[in-house]
């Protein structure tokens, strides 16, 4: 919580001040987090989970911290536009709080993470942060949690169902502008929320930076949906980081769809923590000219009983490279596990490049695993049957690419969130159209 | 007004010639059938005329309504009406009937210009309604999970929406059960028209029970072998196609 730093300040060179007002066990937490963060090495090409990565695109130097939000936000506001009307809605640039509107029950405590550590603090830090980043991205995970300023906190209380769905805006503006944003659910027993985080740019040729970070909690029989839709410009780089955690009879899902960006990667982690839990882990990409997103998955069975279903799909055109690496593992006494892991690449273009790591490691019995993955050129046979009915070989194309997404976003099973994933995706496949990206 | 194929030739990539030379003109406002055996060339013939490009046409015309449809794409040919109805329609997973048979419909329309979507719904309803499709069919991907018979009937749907003026149906009776035969026969008996020209390929005289075609004619080997009134169909029937085997030596 630094508000009087010079903007011209990297991100990287000087050590974040929380604010004074915030409790101290979360100064503190900040402070370890940057000690963490100047101690622990940078990934390099032997580390396993950076394999096929571009290392390149981990040189944050530049990036600057507390660029100050535009004084007029009038357009950023009318193009915060989600699913209509939703439950609540948060619009934050550069972490910093712009509008809110919200018309959720009082007993449901949403709030902007900044001030929920004022009203809130012992909830914050009971849930705030507590797994090991294990994906790869602990350095990463440290420096975000040592420069987090605000995003969104939520707790439902036991029974509470959300009608509708809570979304956060997250803007980027200014040049080399970067954004630490964190998105906290946690659900009691037999509750209900679903949550929208929108990554975005103010403009579309300024840098960008955001390393985010989504940590769910979902209690006992509760069903906790979320999703992130990352539209960023294609000048900024993303870290996303995931941790789920789900408990005996729970449901979570977690969706990021992949648009925006110079480079993106994702580290998803469920942990199925509660017997009969279950976690669907979904993405869809669509990287086109020199876009690059690199996903990291993790499905941890630790109680017996539990589900996880992992599908991500790709539609890679012209340069553009995916790198997918996905681990299931059921630990010991962890019996009647149903575990699924699929990825698909679908290329539209001979000059992109996938790479597919899935993997497997069991040690109960009585388990149902699957994993695999695929790569293919979109089917001629499908492309001469809409050509035969007079769609033109570009559109006939796109139709095909659209549906290969819509076979993952059908899996949300709600229409009106649907409907406003497609938007985002329509809105990619026309800018692809139009020759840019 | 007509589809007018002359002498034409087409070959695999791998240079094995399947048309050798076909001949046939099928004038608006009538209903033509070839039969023949499997292997004589009848769905090479279809696919040829809509553009596919596993096949390679080394002489002869293809002309509808005069214009020269061999110089154009696939998707400007169906623009231009040609509609092949497939024997084994592709499945396109996410993409739904509706948003399909509609792109199929904006296509057609100048650049700019929207299709009326209310208009589009109920012209679909009511074409689905004639061929007894369940309405849960619009949100379905397209012919994923379809019966055999489900996907005909979506040929026919998509051949009614897009009203072409020259229909080739290629083996649409196969894999038909009677009823569903009967449904489908419904949908073409409704296409039938004075400016729109049909040519039915099929190996069986069956379908030709339920759509009386005006002429038939009986392909072999590649070549058009013989042609005659509907009475030809029965006498296939009832003598096989070893019957074939004079006429082409003949």
């Amino acid at each position: 919580m630094s508000a009087t730093l010079e903007p011209t300040a990297s991100i990287l060179d000087l050590a974040p001040e929380t604010a004074p007002d915030l409790p101290a066990w979360f100064a503190e937490r900040q402070r370890a987090a940057w000690q963490r963060f100047l101690e622990t090495p940078a990934p390099t090409r032997r580390d396993e989970t950076w394999r096929f990565s571009n290392l390149k695109q981990l040189d944050f130097s530049s990036y600057l911290a507390d660029v100050p939000v535009p004084e007029d936000t009038g357009s950023i506001i009318e193009t915060s536009v989600g699913v209509e009307s939703p439950a609540a809605k948060y619009i934050f640039v550069n972490e910093t709080l712009i509008e809110i509107d919200s018309k959720l029950p009082e007993n449901v405590i949403c709030l902007p993470l900044a001030e929920a550590l004022l009203l809130h603090p012992d909830l914050v830090e009971k849930t705030f942060m507590l797994q090991d980043t294990r994906l790869g991205s602990a350095k990463w995970a440290a420096l975000h949690e040592a420069r987090v300023s605000n995003g969104l906190f939520v707790h439902v209380p036991d029974g509470v169902e959300v009608e509708g769905t809570i979304e956060v805006f997250h803007w980027l503006a200014g040049d080399r502008a970067a954004i630490f944003p964190h998105t906290l659910i946690v659900t009691g027993a037999q509750s209900k929320v679903r949550v929208i985080d929108y990554f975005q740019s103010a403009e579309s040729e300024q840098e960008g930076l955001c390393i985010a970070f989504n940590d769910l909690c979902a209690g006992p029989g509760s069903k906790l949906d979320y999703l992130a839709i990352q539209a960023f410009n294609e000048k900024t780089r993303v870290i996303q980081i995931n941790e789920t955690g789900v408990a005996k009879e729970a449901s979570a899902t977690g969706f990021i769809l992949n648009t925006g960006a110079a480079w993106a990667r994702n580290e998803a982690m469920s942990r199925l923590t509660g017997e009969g839990s279950r976690s669907d882990m979904l993405s869809v990409s669509v990287p086109a000219r020199e876009q690059e997103f690199d996903q990291r998955t993790f499905q941890h069975h630790v109680s017996p009983g539990a589900t996880s279903d992992l599908l991500y799909k790709n539609s890679l055109y012209d340069r553009a490279r995916t790198i997918f690496s996905g681990l299931i593992f059921v630990d010991e006494g962890a019996h009647r596990t149903d575990a699924y892991q699929t990825c698909r690449n679908l290329f539209m273009s001979e000059d992109a490049e996938a790479h597919s790591m899935p993997g497997l490691e069991i040690n109960a019995d009585d388990v149902k695993c699957s994993h695999g993955s695929t790569s293919a050129q979109i089917s001629e046979e499908e492309i001469f049957y809409l050509r035969a009915r007079g769609i033109d070989p570009h559109r006939a194309r796109q139709l095909i690419a659209r549906g290969f997404s819509v076979e993952v976003i059908e899996r949300l099973g709600d229409e009106k969130v649907e409907e406003t994933v497609l938007r985002f995706l329509d809105d990619k496949f026309s800018r692809i159209a139009g020759g840019g990206a | 007004m007509s589809l007018v194929i002359t002498d034409l030739h087409a070959q695999l990539e791998d240079g094995t010639e399947i048309l050798k030379g076909v001949t046939l003109e099928i004038p608006a406002g009538e209903v033509h059938a070839i039969m023949g055996p499997n292997g004589s060339g009848k769905s090479t013939l279809s696919k040829v005329i809509s553009g596919h490009e596993g096949y390679e046409v080394t002489a002869g015309s293809v002309t509808l309504d005069g214009e020269d449809i061999l110089e154009m794409s696939i998707d400007e040919r169906s623009r231009a009406g040609v509609f092949l109805a497939f024997q084994y329609p592709a499945e396109v997973p996410g993409v739904s009937n509706a948003n399909f048979i509609r792109a199929a419909l904006q296509a057609r329309l100048p650049k700019g210009q929207e299709l009326d979507a209310v208009a589009y719904y109920k012209s679909l309803y009511e074409k689905m309604d004639l061929l007894e499709m369940d309405r849960k069919f619009t949100a379905r991907a397209v012919n994923e999970g379809f019966s055999g018979g489900e996907k005909k009937r979506n040929e026919i749907l998509q051949m009614l929406m897009l009203e072409p003026k020259y229909c080739i149906l290629d083996e649409t009776d196969s894999g038909l059960d009677i009823d569903a035969l009967k449904i489908v026969a419904k949908g073409v008996n409704a296409m039938r028209s004075t400016d729109r020209g049909m040519l039915l390929i099929t190996h069986y005289q069956r379908l030709l029970d339920y759509i009386k075609p005006d002429v038939v004619h009986v392909m072999s080997a590649g070549r058009i072998v013989k042609t005659g009134g509907p009475e030809l169909a029965l006498e296939l029937e009832e003598k096989g196609y070893d019957f074939l085997k004079e006429l082409t030596v003949a």
